[in-house]
């Protein structure tokens, strides 16, 4: 089979074995669509809410993007601080991994209280601090365990530190720092969610599932959860595509 | 004329979480300009301690280091270095990676000058062929070699190699050697080469420093005649065996030493 074709038809094939096999499913138990909403049930609700869709679905993408910028920025700033001071690193390590292991369905009210109506910026707050952990710490770990003769090979010649930063230490984070992405995407996508579930009056397709469940319009949710898996799987390879163009000399060669 | 690298009484200490650990203690050694000096000691003992001082990546406690006749206060980027760890840079093809110092030193060779040069070592050590592929592509022997292109590109005074060797099988290793020596035929240069093989320190080195267990002080220094056109032979001759057999000597005396102050 011709490669670009495998790679994208059996993907298709998959998806569709599995919508058929939760069509079967459902059709078999004989659950009606409020216990479990079949791929047939979700057609008319995006026929009749389509612009809906898409007015949610782009407020709920922007926001997750904007959020995951921000947890890039910081999260590669604190990456630095730490992969480059030992005592950084062992001043606020114990401090970011409390912070991360605080579940942030649990932040999210309080931040809701705290900034009542900010709703775009209580979310995209959230999205990015679920999200920059993973970055901080790849950044760090790749930065702290750059073998030391990669430094002495250019500080031999008197390169200065941002110039060791940019020709080496940054390219040679590079593979790990795409790995901690892929995980702060889905992250910064449930960061996204939460907020919009939670806050009154919210946006994005977080508000439109909670409308669902209030109008109990159930297929309407189920709706909203594969809009959200099909916004994650896109976002997914949009770093997947970042990581082949700058750091695609770290894949292996592989059949 | 002075010589082109002089350690004068150099002593060393790192402070370690124990306290300080004396690493060099009254370090003497001159190497004339074109000289290869071989140094032999048993491990830990400093010898790549003495690189970095050499390149000015650390100043010693005590004692001085000259390059050129001037003393070494910081790096300088008329040196090259090339180490048991190839650290080829993944995300560049061989030629860029030879072609790193030259966009670090200034008033260096630029554009096609710059690559030309690198084009040339690269078909010195027989890596003709092999510009365009990545590090990841190429065998150890063959990573060394573009190693010590890079280490040679910017016309370095003094190349300080600290085990360049010491990973390869023996095989790749002799080729090396012969490379070393056809290299240095055509571009001459001024060597500290930090090494655990007798052998390689004869067949490379016109003078073998044996460094003493650590701390470190110079034991012995053995000067051997430069041949017009060294082979792998000259390593199995009687003289050879009988510089070896002294060496071996000499290296379980230092031996001695580090295992008396374990004991004590
Ligand atoms: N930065 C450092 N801090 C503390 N101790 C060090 C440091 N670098 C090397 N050492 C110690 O100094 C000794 C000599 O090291 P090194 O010069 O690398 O030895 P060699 O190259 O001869 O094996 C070793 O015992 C090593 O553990
Ligand atoms: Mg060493």
């Amino acid at each position: 089979m011709n490669p670009t074709f495998r790679k994208f038809f059996v993907p298709f094939v998959a998806i569709v074995i599995f919508l058929a096999l939760w069509e079967g499913l459902v059709w078999v138990m004989g659950w009606p669509n409020y216990k479990m909403a079949s791929p047939s049930d979700l057609i008319p609700a995006y026929q009749r809410y389509w612009d809906l869709f898409l007015i949610m679905g782009w407020q709920t993408l922007w926001r997750t993007v904007v959020g995951l910028i921000v947890a890039i920025i910081v999260g590669t700033a604190i990456g630095m601080i730490m992969g480059f001071s030992r005592t950084m690193r062992d001043a606020l390590y114990p401090l970011l991994v409390g912070f991360n292991a605080i579940p942030k369905a649990t932040v999210v009210p309080i931040v809701a209280l705290m900034f009542v109506g900010a709703h775009d910026f209580n979310t995209i707050l959230i999205a990015f601090m679920i999200s920059f952990f993973p970055i901080a710490v790849s950044v760090s770990i790749g930065l702290s365990t750059l073998e030391p003769e990669y430094r002495d090979i250019l500080r031999s010649l008197g390169a200065s530190q941002t110039t060791i930063f940019w020709k080496i230490a940054l390219p040679k984070t590079l593979p790990e720092f795409f790995g901690a992405l892929k995980v702060a995407v889905t992250l910064a996508f449930i960061g996204t969610n939460l907020m919009e579930i939670v806050s009154p009056h919210g946006r994005g397709l977080g508000a439109l599932f909670d409308s669902g469940k209030t109008n109990s319009d159930y297929p309407l949710m189920f709706a909203v959860l594969i809009a959200l898996a099909a916004l994650g799987i896109v976002l997914y390879y949009v770093v997947v595509w970042l990581e082949r163009t700058f750091a695609g000399w770290a894949e292996r060669e592989s059949h | 004329m002075s010589p082109l690298i002089d350690i004068k009484g150099v002593k060393h200490a790192y402070s370690t979480a124990d306290g300080p650990l004396p690493v060099l203690d009254g370090l003497d050694v001159t190497v004339e300009e074109g000289g290869f000096c071989a140094v032999v000691g048993p491990s830990g003992c400093g010898k790549s301690t003495l690189t970095r001082l050499v390149a000015g990546l650390m100043m010693p406690d005590e004692g001085e280091v000259w390059l050129h006749g001037e003393q070494v206060k910081g790096p300088r980027s008329t040196v090259g270095m090339a180490f048991q760890n190839p650290v080829l840079l993944e995300w560049r093809t061989i030629l860029q990676n030879v072609l790193l110092p030259l966009e670090i030193v200034p008033n260096a060779l630029k554009g096609k000058a710059a690559e030309d040069r690198a084009r040339f070592l690269l078909s010195l050590v027989g890596l003709e062929g092999f510009e365009d592929k990545r590090p990841s592509e190429l065998s150890g022997g063959m990573r060394q070699r573009a190693s010590l292109c890079r280490a040679l590109v910017h016309q370095p005074d003094v190349l300080i190699l600290d085990e360049p060797f010491g990973a390869l099988d023996a095989f790749t290793r002799e080729d090396l050697w012969q490379t070393m020596h056809d290299v240095k035929a055509k571009e001459p240069f001024t060597a500290i080469l930090i090494t655990h093989d007798l052998r390689e320190s004869i067949f490379l080195g016109d003078q073998v420093v044996v460094l003493s267990g650590r701390p470190a002080r110079t034991q012995y220094v053995m000067n051997i005649p430069r041949s017009d056109k060294p082979t792998l032979d000259d390593l199995y001759t009687s003289e050879a065996a009988d510089r070896l057999a002294i060496l071996r000597q000499q290296i379980e005396i230092a031996q001695g030493r580090t295992e008396a102050e374990v004991e004590g």
